[in-house]
């Protein structure tokens, strides 16, 4: 099987095991989770180097889950990666559970850092790509957040200083589902021109399209390779509910509602579109 | 004819603190943090903009590839520095206290302190050092560390003290906030023997009718203030509590349970959150109540712009207003 096929079986058994967690609760950001699994399989599945067996591995790429909503996409990714048995999603949201609604560093095995107060993760990133540099360590630090962080003006303090510093090593992702609490990003606080915005900040730009695997994945591999002194930001363009038709198709906010019946007829839906050799 | 006062000039950041006369020593934390780097390498140092003003360009002259310059930035500075305790470093991240705490509050709550990472933020202006007004005037940054799980925060008095704090704090595991003093510090504890421990509050010297609760300057002014009373046969004891958190709570107990003293907390901070509340809550729950119990703090208020001499007596905290707070309160 291709690197593709088996990337694509990866982000349906991801979006699988969100909407199953989402069914747990009753709730969760499924339209993000669903919109966001693609790259999550492209990292978790492909370009990370991760030991699952060992998550404090001195060596791993580290990935920070800025916004600590998406800790449903997140997990689903830790337990396709093997960091998590899938039993373990029944968990989700519970007292006690290893896998809070928000995503938390001391709870989770793999979860770097404790984002939700949007704009941390891009500082954050910061300083452990300064940190590995200075011990010769070669491990890549990926930046994971949304949107909506484009609003904070932390992420642009740390954009300029990623680039004074020449930080290589720091690959930022943003999801881009033009959706945040009150309506359209685009609308709450204008962000485009988005990519020259980047480049001025002196970073390499990928703008892509998030839901187009081949894409994503070329997007990953050239950010990895490129030999350019610079910090990477790839931009991914998703669309929330994705694989989901209705999802795809109901009026889209923040906190996409889910009838009780839904999550099950939702599952038929991931199932009904399973890739070749899922 | 008599001389006409001197004008005085509003006291800038590089102002000193030390009084005309007083033994001082230049730079001591820049020179203990060197000292201690030279068999740790690990430690690594990160400002924002303000190296010069905190004294870590020393640090920066001798490990120039250990000493990050994050710009005025201070949310990434917190930040940052917590990414690289992350990965095994133990950061000291310097600025001013105003915004190292209202600034970055967030991240040092979310990114230092909720994991208990290794990061000693040290920040210079702290409390009335300055006369800039309440943009750089840090009168509330112990309340707000305080409020903050397992941060421990130290308030030092003097050179000697800053000295032997640095390698403390080095070596605790856990966020640290310690309070800086800078350029040319005064020099005074090492007169009583002193050595400082992290967590203890050391006696400093004994009396019957006041006990003095305090940290950072306002020790120095107490034992200004013990020595200025004795003329007037008032015998002030002087507990010294650089560590404000953890608080020495057995010290604290046992000093103020002695009875019949007048008990004066004094700091330079705000009386809301700072070590006089610290200790009053602590005497309460405790139900140790002194018969006269004192603050002697900034009051809850934006202060002033203006010279030190004229703010410290404004508000209470020189030694000439402190002695004559003692004195009335005595009489009351």
């Amino acid at each position: 099987m291709s690197t593709l096929n088996q990337l694509r079986a990866s982000a349906y058994r991801i979006r699988r095991h969100a909407v199953r967690m989402g069914a747990v609760q009753g709730q969760g950001y499924i339209g993000q989770a669903l919109g966001y699994a693609d790259v999550l399989a492209v990292a978790y599945c492909h370009a990370l180097n991760l030991r699952p067996s060992d998550p404090e591995w001195d060596g791993r790429d580290r990935f920070l889950l800025s916004h600590g909503h998406y800790a449903i996409a997140f997990y689903a990714a830790l337990i396709e990666a093997g960091f998590i048995d899938e039993e373990e999603l029944f968990t989700y949201g519970g007292d006690d559970s290893r896998l809070p609604m928000s995503g938390m560093a001391t709870y989770t095995p793999g979860m770097e850092i404790s984002g939700g107060s949007l704009g941390l993760g891009l500082p954050i990133a910061i300083g452990i790509a300064l940190g590995l540099r200075h011990q010769h360590n070669p491990a890549i630090v990926y930046n994971s957040m949304s949107d909506g962080e484009l609003n904070e003006g932390s992420t642009w303090e740390a954009a300029m200083i990623a680039s004074h510093y020449q930080l290589s090593n720091l690959i930022c992702l943003v999801d881009i589902n033009n959706m945040q609490a009150d309506g359209p990003s685009s609308k709450v606080m204008a962000f485009e021109p988005l990519a020259d915005k980047w480049a001025a900040f002196g970073w390499h730009v990928q703008r892509v399209d998030g839901n187009d695997l081949a894409a994503v994945l070329n997007a990953f591999d050239t950010a990895r390779q490129l030999l350019d002194p610079k910090p990477r930001v790839i931009l991914f363009d998703t669309l929330m509910g994705k694989g989901v038709p209705f999802l795809e198709a109901r009026d889209k906010n923040h906190f996409i509602r889910v009838e009780p019946q839904e999550w099950a007829q939702a599952i038929s839906a991931l199932d009904q579109a399973k890739p070749e050799g899922a | 004819m008599t001389q006409p006062k001197p004008r005085l000039t509003t006291s800038a950041m590089i102002a000193s603190i030390a009084s005309e006369g007083q033994r001082t020593q230049a730079a001591p934390f820049g020179k203990a943090l060197v000292a201690y780097a030279a068999d740790h390498p690990e430690i690594v140092g990160l400002t924002a903009d303000l190296a010069k003003y905190t004294d870590l360009h020393l640090f920066a002259q001798a490990y120039p590839n250990r000493f990050y310059q994050m710009g005025i930035a201070e949310q990434v500075l917190m930040a940052s520095a917590g990414g690289m305790a992350k990965v095994g470093l133990t950061p000291f991240a310097t600025t001013y206290a105003v915004f190292g705490t209202r600034r970055a509050y967030d991240f040092v709550h979310q990114v230092i302190a909720e994991e208990h990472l290794n990061v000693k933020i040290c920040c210079a202006l702290p409390g009335l050092t300055t006369g800039y007004g309440p943009s750089h005037q840090a009168t509330d940054d112990l309340a707000m560390m305080r409020a903050i799980p397992g941060m421990t925060i130290v308030d030092p008095c003097d050179a000697l003290e800053i000295s032997q704090a640095v390698p403390q704090i080095a070596a605790h595991n856990g966020p640290v906030y310690m309070r800086l003093l800078r350029g040319n510090v005064p020099l005074l504890l090492d007169e009583y023997d002193y050595q400082f421990e992290l967590g203890k509050a050391k006696l400093l010297c004994d009396g019957n009718e006041v006990l003095v609760i305090s940290s950072g300057l306002m020790t120095m002014r107490a034992l200004e203030v013990a020595q200025k009373l004795r003329s007037d046969r008032i015998s002030v004891a002087v507990l010294h509590v650089p560590t404000l958190k953890p608080l020495d709570e057995a010290a604290i107990l046992r000093e103020a349970g002695k009875g019949g003293r007048l008990v004066v907390v004094s700091e330079n901070h705000s009386v809301i959150g700072g070590l006089g509340e610290a200790v009053a809550s602590l005497l309460l729950q405790q139900g140790v109540v002194p018969t006269r119990f004192k603050l002697l703090a900034l009051p809850d208020a934006f202060l002033d712009a203006g010279a030190l001499p004229t703010l410290h007596d404004r508000y209470g905290i020189s030694t000439e207003k402190f002695a004559q707070s003692v004195k009335l309160w005595l009489k009351q």
